[in-house]
């Protein structure tokens, strides 16, 4: 599913933000990536999602070369793609619904499948019924859910979570995490940055390790 | 056998009638993403009237602008079209010629197709009126002759500035035996005429210039939309838009934009005609003209409307060009 081949990340006016990491995760793995704050956990991340393009070295999602991808590919590895941000990233002036459907209005799915496939994703993240609100009228676990929800509604290969429980109580932390394992064992390669190690150690998944921009431990 | 290759067959078809419906479901989608796109931006300038007011005003009185200069110029060419001396033609006769040889000329001249009138003016007839209208009376009188030929002044069936069938005319009738010579009373109609060009030209320029204008200030007002919207475009990135699916609602704002602001320029222009009615009327009634005021007929209404949504869309399709690729997800 994923491959990173020595490659290197320098931001211009920042230095090494990710230095010759190389490691492999296969189709429906599940794994945490750690690391102190600045080891460049988001980079990575972002690298997958081609936010960021890598300065050295090759990468590969899904048998694609993300170096080769050119502006036009860029929306459809996006698509194949679900993302879960810590500040949740939804839009507070759009209902649930609408923030979870946003995947599929943008990829065009017919409007006859939107609303089927929504409250499909709503239900998994226990908030059917919800469909209605405004972000800002839940809590912020819900919001998460609600973000969750929005990664999952279009079936993405992979799930790239960045501190997905960072603004969380631990309880609701797990609660998230136990989400996820529901995804990977559908089939869903899922890839979660964090650096709570209490969690992660609970868990008990494969943990990518970051120090200072190089992979540390596997 | 048979059998068989008359199932493949029925699976064929059907395999063919599904991917049918996958294309139809896909255009439907299409189209729908246009429709929501079309209404949604609409809906959008109606639910921010104060901002989006302010800048269709301002458009408004660009297109206005150009659109009234081109009303009046278009009146003014009308004006002097309707002048009808502009092809008058004077024949001075010979001075043997006498006046019954003058009467029985014009009278053939007026039979002649591409003439319309002819109006023989005598010799004692011209000096009356010189004696009347040059204050020269008194010298006059000293004269024992009349120094004046017989003009016989011919007004062509072509009315129409300078064609060569006028040029024809005036040559052919420079070598009547009669005619001592022929000339044409055009120096003035001319200047007009180069002055209407002139005017033709100012508006061109200067709708150019307003039609530079709307692209920018559309342009400008595009470029604010997309600042107050940028978490929605971001996020719309991240879930995997493409360019084309998120420039879509900024391109039917510009397109709205424009649209409404050629509405408006529309009834300005209308207004001002409405206004200038009557003095026009007025000024052409003195001049003993038949003249209507002009204003924008139904094609050149569609064009007006065509021309400012499409600098609407233009002028946001450049801004979206340069600042959707700068807004990238951080
Ligand atoms: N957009 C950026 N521009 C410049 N430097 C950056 C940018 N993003 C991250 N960095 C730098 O790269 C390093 C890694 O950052 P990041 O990947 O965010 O780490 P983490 O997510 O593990 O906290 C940090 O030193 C950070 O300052
Ligand atoms: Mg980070």
């Amino acid at each position: 599913m994923l491959r990173f081949d020595h490659v290197c990340k320098r931001y211009p006016d920042a230095g090494d933000a990710l230095m010759d990491v190389s490691f492999h995760l296969g189709y429906g793995e599940m794994a945490f990536l750690t690391g102190h704050s600045g080891a460049g956990k988001s980079t990575l991340l972002k690298l997958i999602a081609v936010i960021e393009r890598c300065t050295r070295g090759q990468l590969f999602f899904d048998g694609q070369n993300l170096n080769r991808a050119g502006e036009r590919q860029i929306p459809f590895i996006r698509r194949k793609l679900g993302l879960i941000f810590q500040d949740y990233k939804l839009l507070n002036d759009r209902t649930i619904f609408d923030n979870v459907a946003l995947p599929l209005i943008v990829a065009g799915y017919s409007p006859q499948e939107i609303p089927r496939r929504v409250r499909a994703a709503l239900d998994k993240v226990g908030l059917l019924g919800q469909e209605k609100k405004f972000p800002l009228l839940l809590s912020g676990g819900e919001q998460q859910r609600v973000g969750i929800a929005r990664a999952v509604v279009h079936k993405p290969a992979m799930i790239l979570a960045d501190e997905p429980t960072g603004n969380l109580d631990p309880e609701l932390s797990l609660e998230i995490m136990r989400l996820f394992e529901q995804f990977k064992q559908v089939g869903v390669t899922v890839l979660i940055a964090s650096h709570d190690i209490d969690l992660i150690t609970q868990m008990g998944y494969r943990t990518l390790r970051l120090d200072h921009g190089r992979l540390a431990a596997d | 056998m048979k059998t068989t290759s008359q199932q493949r067959n029925r699976q064929e078809h059907r395999k063919a009638r599904r991917f049918d419906r996958g294309i139809a479901v896909k255009l439907l989608a299409y189209l729908d993403s246009h429709g929501q796109a079309f209404f949604s931006s609409l809906g959008r300038l109606l639910r921010m009237p104060f901002t989006s007011l302010m800048a269709i005003a301002v458009l408004a009185i660009a297109i206005a602008l150009a659109g009234g200069f081109y009303i009046i110029v278009a009146n003014m060419q009308q004006l002097t079209g309707s002048l009808e001396s502009s092809n008058q033609i004077s024949l001075f006769l010979k001075s043997n010629v006498s006046q019954q040889q003058g009467r029985t000329l014009a009278d053939k001249l007026a039979a002649r197709a591409d003439i319309r009138r002819v109006k023989l003016i005598s010799k004692q007839q011209a000096l009356e009126e010189f004696k009347k209208y040059s204050g020269f009376g008194d010298a006059l009188k000293a004269l024992q002759q009349n120094p004046l030929p017989h003009v016989i002044q011919v007004l062509p069936e072509n009315i129409l500035f300078e064609t060569p069938e006028i040029k024809q005319l005036l040559e052919e009738l420079q070598q009547l035996p009669e005619v001592d010579f022929a000339q044409m009373d055009m120096q003035w109609v001319k200047r007009l005429q180069a002055i209407m060009q002139l005017a033709r030209r100012g508006v061109m320029l200067l709708s150019f210039l307003l039609g530079l204008a709307v692209l920018f200030i559309t342009g400008n007002t595009i470029r604010l939309e997309l600042q107050s919207r940028r978490d929605e475009v971001v996020i719309a990135k991240l879930v995997g838009a493409t360019h084309a699916f998120i420039q879509r609602p900024f391109l039917y704002s510009g397109f709205w934009y424009g649209f409404f602001a050629g509405v408006i320029a529309w009834l300005v222009v209308l207004c001002m005609v409405l206004l200038l009615e009557q003095p026009v009327e007025r000024i052409a009634s003195l001049y003993d003209g038949y003249f209507q005021v002009l204003f924008f007929g139904v094609g050149e209404t569609l064009l007006l409307l065509l021309i400012s949504a499409v600098l609407g869309v233009l002028g946001a399709w450049l801004v979206l060009n340069y600042q959707l690729r700068q807004l990238q997800p951080q």
